[in-house]
């Protein structure tokens, strides 16, 4: 806060004052509204009443919004306390990093299959158990991503800064406060941006999904979706594009251009960069001086309050000794307790999926993860050969760039399974293959990670390099090999990562789609997982996802992250 | 508090040693055997090379790391962890980029919870002072470097630090910058305008010790000891170009130039455990043809060459040490000579300085002939530079063993010794098809 807005106590509201406040006092109703219809009665097996009439969408967009806000603060919740845990504690660092990394190659549908009954019948009676199961779906589609981003931003805090924090005796608490969670918040941010784009894919996934006799609707678009796909009503398809198409709009500038501007404060660089974010929501809000001062003097009631509070006794941190002995000992506790765990956790697993599972099945479900595989591969070939030459074309051009580049981002937001239908209207009508037409439905919604960092990518290029290649007379098809796909390797391996965990995800909704009471079914690992999805049974499921998982984090780490190095070590231009 | 001719003892560090833990072999001594006091009332320089350890010992003092055997005293008190009264400036400022310049400052009175409008009062009190009046609401990233450190004095200040220790705090700025702040700096103590008692100065910079201390520790490197201690009894402000200032300069570089005997011992080669220093060929090569040419014609005096090039001593030391090494030059009392071959590497063309450059590491240096050794033995003549590191670190900590081998490999691939892929950590026989063809 300016000192020059202290001295001044007594301002009257401006014009700015009245449409903000206007604005929160909406958006506070709505959420109330929204919140209440979401622990209405319900007994299990009631079918929920859900119409295709249009003017029923904008009240299916709120519940289906209110839905990413609940996971949105979860996923918060949940970062400020594993990644913290993980980053102040060596031990729990050796376990809890791990178990996130898997928690991310874990797809997401398979999740909301194996909780959602758990979750019906710890709220009986409510409809509140089955918006709890939606909730947690979307959060296991943000929360691991964002805690992740937390957990290295904490790593790499300055050690200046630590230093001085520590010298000038702030406590544990006002360094997490004053340092460590401001330094993390551009990162946290920018990921939590991300993560809401990937998420809008599982809200609509979640809110219709049937697990045995469990049947989850949930009123909003998802849902709205699904039911004019068994109605086979195109015309209702429309209109809930339409909708979701606003809805992300109105997410992205309400909630994350402003974010996005308001974080470029806690960037750790020194100099002031060219092109920093604006948003005309934020500038609003500063230019609303009255409803400023109002927020600013409940920060100091707030100091005030905290101020006159007793202090609590305050451990003076002091070196510690530890006998060589107690330090062995709390090692053999310690890596007893974990492998002690970890054999109990195989076991239960390999015991579960044996209850219901030929052992012959399981070589059966690695030949279909195989397969499943070839097309995520061959899908990412293809669709690097289409958008990498654009996506450079594009780059290089700073006027297109700044153009496409957030309608990449918008795209890569909006989630494809809501296009599913049209696909699949098209497939009946022309009888073609599910076996390699279902295929591009995978990577509908993932594609747009390899265009818009390829754009970056193809931004960054230094003008001298082009210059100096343009000098030398290096062109056409020598100009790519040896200055444009080196200069954008790194970013486009960084969009072909993103993209090949969603396209895994997608397989399991992808894989298998109707229109109508026509379905279509692709042979691989993602239809198996939803083929017993809707029959509910459980260990054919854990052992679909177990398997999935297990291709994920060994492509993930034996290809993508040697390649990511090696590019990161020979081909960065900085 | 203990007296010492009648002097009251600000600090005491005594038989202060350090090590710094390897993942799996010995440990790295950083710091050894080295004993300080710091009075009421004074002005203390650490001055040392990089590697020994000064930086280390500050963060002892200020009980952010413990030493592994020796003991501080604060005020009379051991220490036994982060330290009241204590205030650092840093090199890089440590400013927090989302406070302003009044938050930055309030920063550590908030901590010591001392209630709003005072914190407040001492805040604005302490950004006059500090003669940043006008910029309370500025982001450090608004401002200029020497603005920035600026506020990292206040900063330290407001708290009313006894004892405010510097952590190369000028060094990042520029010639200009720094010397104004070091002079507002001298002013607030030599008025009493600052209540701190004493100042502990860590630096690479000679002069700036000269200029601003009372005393001088000069410190060794790997691992860091204690060399010598000079008083420096010159009245505030003081003439950099006074013959007698002039003289305290030349006898520091002397002290800091001089080699411990048996470190290269009399032989001509430096062996395997010798931390090669940090030099690049080209800084070399400019270098002899400095001393080669007018005014020096093969002979100059330590500082006035360092400020004729415009190096601080920190980057001139390593250069030098590597022309010794290597036989090119010889330093001695403060002044360096180009022996014979240095002369004839200077006249040469291209090609012929780098076999003379080739000759001399292969005689001189003995990682350098050990590495070429290698590669000739080995079939397909390859070698892994893994296999030199595990080498190395009998000796070096991890990082060291990788910095040493750096210098090693530089110096071997401009001598044409061997060649050097990056990527595959290879060294091999000069061969370019193959480096070529990779991806």
């Amino acid at each position: 806060m300016k000192l020059s807005d202290l001295n001044k106590s007594i301002h009257l509201p401006n014009l700015w004052d009245i449409i903000a406040f206007l604005l929160v006092m909406g958006l506070i109703t709505l959420l109330a509204w929204g919140s209440r219809q979401m622990a209405v009665p319900y007994t299990q097996g009631q079918e929920i009443p859900l119409s295709l009439d249009p003017s029923c969408l904008p009240l299916y967009a709120l519940r289906t919004v209110l839905r990413m806000v609940a996971a949105l603060i979860f996923s918060l919740i949940f970062t400020f306390t594993y990644a913290t845990l993980a980053a102040k504690s060596r031990r729990a660092e050796e376990l809890l990093v791990p178990i996130l990394d898997i928690l991310q190659s874990v797809p997401i549908l398979g999740f909301l299959s194996i909780t959602v009954t758990g979750f019906i019948a710890m709220f009986p009676g409510s409809l509140f158990g089955v918006e709890c199961a939606s909730i947690f779906a979307i959060f296991t589609s943000q929360a691991w991503n964002m805690a992740f981003s937390f957990y290295q931003s904490l790593r790499t805090v300055p050690k200046e800064l630590q230093e001085a924090s520590v010298l000038f005796g702030l406590s544990s608490w006002q360094r997490f406060w004053k340092l460590e969670t401001p330094f993390a918040t551009p990162g946290l941010i920018w990921n939590m941006m991300m993560s809401v784009s990937g998420g809008w894919f599982f809200v609509v996934a979640s809110e219709a999904i049937t697990v045995g006799k469990t049947a989850v609707t949930l009123p909003g678009i998802g849902s709205y979706v699904a039911l004019a796909i068994r109605d086979k009503n195109l015309h209702a398809i429309g209109w809930a594009l339409l909708t979701m198409l606003l809805v992300i709009l109105l997410y992205d500038q309400l909630l994350f251009r402003p974010l996005v501007a308001w974080a470029e404060k806690f960037k750790f660089e020194m100099t002031e960069s060219q092109d920093s974010a604006e948003s005309w929501l934020l500038n609003m809000f500063l230019r609303a001086r009255f409803l400023r001062n109002f927020v600013g003097s409940i920060g100091q009631i707030r100091a005030m309050v905290m101020e006159s509070l007793p202090a609590l006794p305050r451990r003076q941190t002091t070196f510690k000794d530890l006998s060589p002995l107690q330090v062995r000992v709390r090692q053999i506790v310690w890596y007893g307790l974990l492998i002690g765990g970890l054999a109990y956790c195989c076991w239960t697993l390999v015991t579960f999926v044996n209850s219901g599972v030929n052992p012959s099945e399981i070589g059966k479900v690695f030949l279909l993860g195989l397969i499943t595989l070839v097309r995520v591969l061959i899908l990412l070939l293809l669709a690097s050969l289409i958008w990498v030459p654009l996506g450079v074309i594009i780059g290089l051009n700073p006027r297109w760039a700044t153009k496409v580049q957030p309608l990449a981002q918008f795209l890569a937001a909006f989630p494809a399974n809501l296009l599913f239908p049209i696909a699949v209207f098209l497939m009946v009508r022309y009888r073609l293959s599910p076996e390699i037409w279902t295929a591009p439905l995978m990577i509908l919604g993932t594609q747009w990670y390899i265009l818009f960092n390829v754009i970056a990518g193809a931004a960054a290029i230094p003008t001298d390099l082009r210059e100096a290649a343009l000098n030398m007379g290096v062109t056409g098809w020598r100009l790519w090999k040896r200055l444009l796909l080196p200069g954008i390797l790194p970013s486009l391996l960084t969009g072909l990562v993103t993209a090949s965990g969603g396209t895994w995800n997608a397989s399991i909704v992808a894989e298998v789609v109707s229109w109508g009471d026509t379905t279509l079914t692709a042979t691989g690992l993602g239809s198996y997982i939803a083929q017993w999805t809707e029959k509910g049974d459980y260990p054919h499921i854990v052992l679909g996802i177990a398997v999935m998982s297990l291709y994920v984090v060994c492509i993930n780490r034996f290809f993508w992250r040697k390649v990511y190095t090696i590019s990161q070590t020979r081909y960065r231009l900085d | 508090m203990e007296t010492r001719e009648g002097k009251i003892n600000l600090l005491r560090l005594s038989n202060i040693r350090k090590l710094f833990k390897k993942a799996g072999g010995e440990d790295h001594l950083v710091l050894n055997g080295i004993s300080l006091t710091i009075d009421e009332g004074e002005i203390v320089a650490l001055l040392g090379r990089s590697g020994s350890g000064k930086s280390t010992m500050l963060r002892i003092i200020s009980g952010l790391v413990r030493p592994d055997s020796g003991e501080v005293f604060y005020g009379g008190k051991p220490v036994n962890g982060p330290v009241k009264g204590l205030a650092m400036v840093f090199q890089t400022f440590a400013l927090f980029p989302w406070l302003t310049v009044l938050e930055n400052v309030e920063l550590g009175l908030e901590a010591l919870k001392v209630p709003r409008a005072e914190r407040r009062r001492r805040a604005l009190a302490a950004i006059d002072l500090i003669g940043l009046d006008g910029f309370e609401s500025a982001y450090p990233k608004e401002l200029s470097g020497g603005m920035r450190q600026r506020v990292g004095f206040a900063r330290a200040l407001v708290v009313e630090p006894t004892l405010l220790l510097m952590d190369e705090a000028f060094s990042a700025l520029d010639v200009l910058t720094a010397e104004t702040l070091r002079t507002d700096l001298i002013e607030l103590w030599l008025e009493h305008r600052i209540p701190t008692k004493g100042i502990l100065v860590v630096s690479h910079n000679i002069e700036e010790a000269v200029l601003l201390a009372d005393r001088i520790i000069v410190l060794g490197t790997n691992p860091g000891v204690f060399i010598a201690e000079i008083h420096i009894p010159l009245e505030h402000p003081r003439d950099r170009e006074a013959p007698a200032f002039r003289k305290l300069v030349d006898e520091v570089y002397e002290i800091m130039t001089k080699r411990p005997r048996g470190a290269t011992g009399r032989s001509d080669v430096v062996p395997m455990s010798y931390r090669l220093p940090t030099a690049h060929v080209n800084q070399l090569a400019g270098l002899m043809e400095a001393l080669a040419a007018e005014p020096y014609n093969g002979r100059a005096d330590l500082p006035e060459l360092a400020e004729q090039m415009g190096f601080s001593a920190d980057q001139l030391f390593p250069l030098l040490e590597a022309l010794e090494i290597l036989f090119f030059a010889h330093t001695e009392g403060g002044d360096v000579e180009l022996t014979p071959s240095g002369k004839s590497y200077v006249d040469a063309d291209i090609l012929r300085r780098k076999v003379i450059f080739a000759e001399h590491t292969i005689r001189h240096i003995a990682l350098a002939a050990h590495i070429r050794r290698i590669i000739d033995e080995r079939p397909g003549n390859r070698a892994p530079e893994e296999r030199f590191l595990r080498e190395l670190e009998d000796f070096f900590s991890e990082d060291e063993a990788e910095r040493v081998l750096q210098v090693a490999i530089e110096w071997g691939r401009y001598a044409e010794h061997f060649a050097y892929e990056e990527g595959a950590g290879m060294l091999s026989l000069e061969n370019p098809e193959s480096s070529a063809n990779t991806l």
